[in-house]
């Protein structure tokens, strides 16, 4: 038999249901008050340094983190709901979410203790942001073509080269990039990059926004000329990056904001077609509910496995997949089973705009992470075909 | 439960492995393996897994139920197990004692009645019964002046057409004309046809699941044996990204359904919550069998689409167990339906229940 894969039935524990209702009781206080609105995923400022901090004062940032560097020692569960509410509801994470994530189980496995202790706790209160900084304008999703170089130098490395596509850069306190110390040897390709934490926001730094399809400036060109990195700030073992990054993918792959980028318009939808839809309307949101609640049940496996100690590389490859392409196709099957609703309907605009809006974001969602087709070969591997 | 805990699942696992290889089935053109495979299961006592010892059965839990189903699923079997599992249970749930031999269920498709006539005999047409030709006997969910009531009814006492689903097993229409049940109890108080439609959906989700569990594991080996442009076609990225599609859709079907049936295990009433999740598994895994057989194909080749070949023992099975207990369609307007009832901000609350 090929290597089963495995998703076992995962139901959330009893504490998860009241951590929820704490969160959502949260996030409805932070709309009511002006925060953010959650019809609204256009917004243009995706940024709220206060709200962040609001979010780090409930506990809810580092959350599975040991409680010496500020975190809370909960479970990937618990954290699993925090996760899923924030997005439902379109609350402003951006400043957070990466290092949340990321970033800070990065730190956790492979910075020396002093920057733990510094930065670890900052991110738990909510008061730093993070970039990744990893493609470079000749090295997307073949990650070891990557040129960016740091020199060795007295006390530390020089860093001369240029990141793409950094998602938050122009925010950002901190980069975890990373950057060639050596060549390539013969026998691995992969062999010659390190991992480093820049801190950003330096001379040596320049962050040059780009704009996107959607009218947003998220992402950025963030170049680097002969900017001075201590040694301290080496993440793990140089030269041995490659080694570091496939054990974090579960972690980044599987969780809630891989299939509910574009929900919001599932949402609309049905209050448009209202109480008493007709089969067409019915039969659509059935099945785009049933297709969900799957995806939701792959993925709470998952967080399942990561809580019980397990690597499932290829389970998380798969729900990023079919995750994926199920929210960039989401607003395309709204849109056909919003056809026929009453143009009169009280959110008919809200939905228009949002409509609007999703169907230009869904061309991203299959890129970013982790092309569909870095995942598919990742999981060919896991099946033995290469 | 972890498989290996699962000893009933085990069992019915070996009996499969041991009788019901897919290679020999499918050489066997006259049928000799089935009486030996289904004696085995009967003297293992599966067939009643949900059957409490009191009515005859060998009361297994649920999961240990579903297990078996999931396994059935894997060796595509064409015996009546998961129709007469669910007799028995229907049976049980008003403390009717299950006969020996096969059984099925009717109605079977959301649109047929039986009525239960004031002279106590059945009246009515079930579409799509399966296996009603193979059965002994038929538990029958009847609506009577007085609700809904639950019956035995001998299969030789009803007209039978034999008809045969995508997989060239036995699905019938069976025709009550004034049929006198052997027994017939009102059925419990929240007991409605939704109940038995859901429980036979998860049966055929999990079947549906494990067929394609299987025809992953073949289509994988295929493609590291078949050499075509002088290299296995398993070194093609086409090929690998088809596999991977396909991977995705039996992990989709294998977590719905396993799911589903977790939910029903662990329930005490088919809430909206079990609703979701059985309707849900039947809507996802029949899309899975869709899309994830078609892969299935075109990684065999003309190969696969010979009658000597094993592929389409899961590939039709599958796509023929969508149309049993209702299909995709109904069940995705039957959820749409809920969906939209409850309202667009109690959407979410429903998804995120559990």
């Amino acid at each position: 038999m090929t290597a089963a894969l495995r998703f076992d039935p995962i139901r959330l524990p009893p504490e998860c249901e009241k951590l929820r209702k704490e969160v959502r009781a949260f996030l409805a206080e932070e709309i009511a008050a002006g925060t953010f609105d959650p019809h609204k995923p256009n917004r243009e400022d995706t940024d709220a340094p206060e709200f962040s901090r609001r979010v780090g004062a409930k506990g809810w940032l580092g959350m599975t983190w040991p409680k010496k560097y500020g975190g809370h020692e909960r479970s990937f569960l618990e954290r699993y709901v925090v996760t899923e509410e924030m997005r439902v509801a379109n609350a402003p994470t951006r400043r957070f979410f990466v290092a949340d994530r990321q970033s800070g189980p990065v730190l956790l496995k492979y910075a020396p203790e002093n920057i733990k202790m510094d930065i670890l706790p900052r991110i738990c209160r909510g008061e730093v942001c993070f970039a990744i900084g990893m493609s470079e304008p000749n090295s997307g999703s073949d990650l070891f073509a990557a040129k960016t170089k740091a020199t060795k130098t007295d006390g530390g490395y020089l860093i001369n080269g240029t990141k793409i596509w950094t998602s938050s850069a122009h925010i950002a306190d901190y980069m975890i990039a990373i950057f060639r110390t050596s060549p390539p040897t013969k026998e691995n390709r992969r062999h010659g990059l390190t991992q480093f934490l820049v801190k950003m926001k330096q001379p040596g730094i320049q962050v040059n926004p780009i704009g996107q399809i959607t009218g947003q400036y998220e992402f950025n060109e963030v170049v680097f000329t002969d900017f001075f990195v201590p040694e301290d700030h080496v993440l793990g073992e140089v030269d041995g990056a490659w080694k570091q990054a496939t054990s974090e993918l579960a972690y980044e792959r599987s969780g809630p904001e891989r299939f509910l980028e574009t929900y919001y318009v599932l949402t609309e939808l049905v209050r448009a077609v209202g109480k008493n839809p007709d089969t067409r309307s019915a039969e659509g949101i059935g099945r785009l509910v049933a297709q969900l609640h799957t995806m939701r049940r792959m993925s709470v496996s998952v967080a399942g496995m990561l809580q019980a100690g397990k690597e499932p590389v290829v389970e998380a490859s798969i729900v990023k997949d079919i995750g994926t392409v199920w929210e960039q196709a989401l607003p395309h099957r709204v849109r056909d089973l919003a056809a026929f609703v009453d143009p009169d309907a009280s959110n008919h605009e809200t939905l228009e705009n949002q409509l609007s809006f999703a169907i230009k974001t869904a061309p991203k969602l299959t890129i970013q992470g982790g092309t569909t087709e870095v995942l598919r070969g990742i999981i060919a591997r896991g099946l033995g075909l290469r | 439960m972890a498989e290996s805990e699962n000893i009933v699942a085990e069992t019915a696992e070996k009996i499969f492995a041991d009788l019901a290889d897919a290679q020999t089935i499918n050489r066997d053109k006259k049928g000799a393996w089935k009486a030996p495979l289904w004696q085995a299961l009967s003297e293992a006592g599966l067939p009643l897994s949900w059957v409490p010892e009191d009515c005859g059965g060998s009361g297994a839990s649920m999961a240990e139920g579903f297990s078996v189903l999931s396994a059935a699923g894997r060796f595509a079997v064409a015996v009546p197990l998961a129709e007469t599992m669910l007799a028995g249970w229907l049976l049980a749930q008003v403390k009717i004692t299950s006969p020996d031999g096969e059984m099925t269920v009717a109605p079977a498709s959301p649109k047929d009645r039986i009525t239960l006539n004031a002279d106590r005999s059945l009246s009515g047409r079930a579409r799509g019964v399966p296996f009603a030709k193979a059965a002994k006997h038929i538990a029958v969910l009847a609506n009577g002046a007085g609700g809904l009531s639950i019956a035995l009814v001998k299969a030789g006492d009803c007209r039978i057409e034999a008809g045969l689903n995508l997989g060239g097993d036995d699905n019938d229409t069976v025709t009550f004309d004034k049929v006198t049940p052997v027994t017939v109890k009102p059925a419990p108080q929240g007991f409605d046809h939704n109940a038995l439609l859901l429980m036979g959906g998860v049966a055929r989700s999990l079947q549906i699941a494990g067929a394609l569990e299987s025809m992953l594991d073949i289509s994988v080996r295929y493609s590291n044996e078949r050499v075509a442009f002088e290299k296995k076609i398993s070194k093609f990225q086409a090929v690998q990204h088809n596999l991977a599609r396909l991977a995705g859709e039996s992990a989709a079907a294998l977590a719905a359904a396993t799911s589903a049936a977790d939910a029903i295990a662990n329930s005490t009433s088919f809430n909206d919550e079990v609703f979701l999740e059985a309707a849900s598994a039947k809507i996802r895994c029949a899309e899975a069998a869709e899309k994830g057989g078609a892969i299935a194909h075109q990684v065999h080749g003309a190969i696969g689409f010979t009658i000597e070949h094993i592929l389409h023992r899961y590939s039709l099975r599958a796509l023929g167990w969508r149309d049993d207990f209702g299909s995709e369609s109904y069940w995705a307007v039957e959820l749409g339906k809920l969906v939209a009832a409850r309202g667009a901000d109690e959407l979410w609350p429903l998804v995120a229940s559990r």
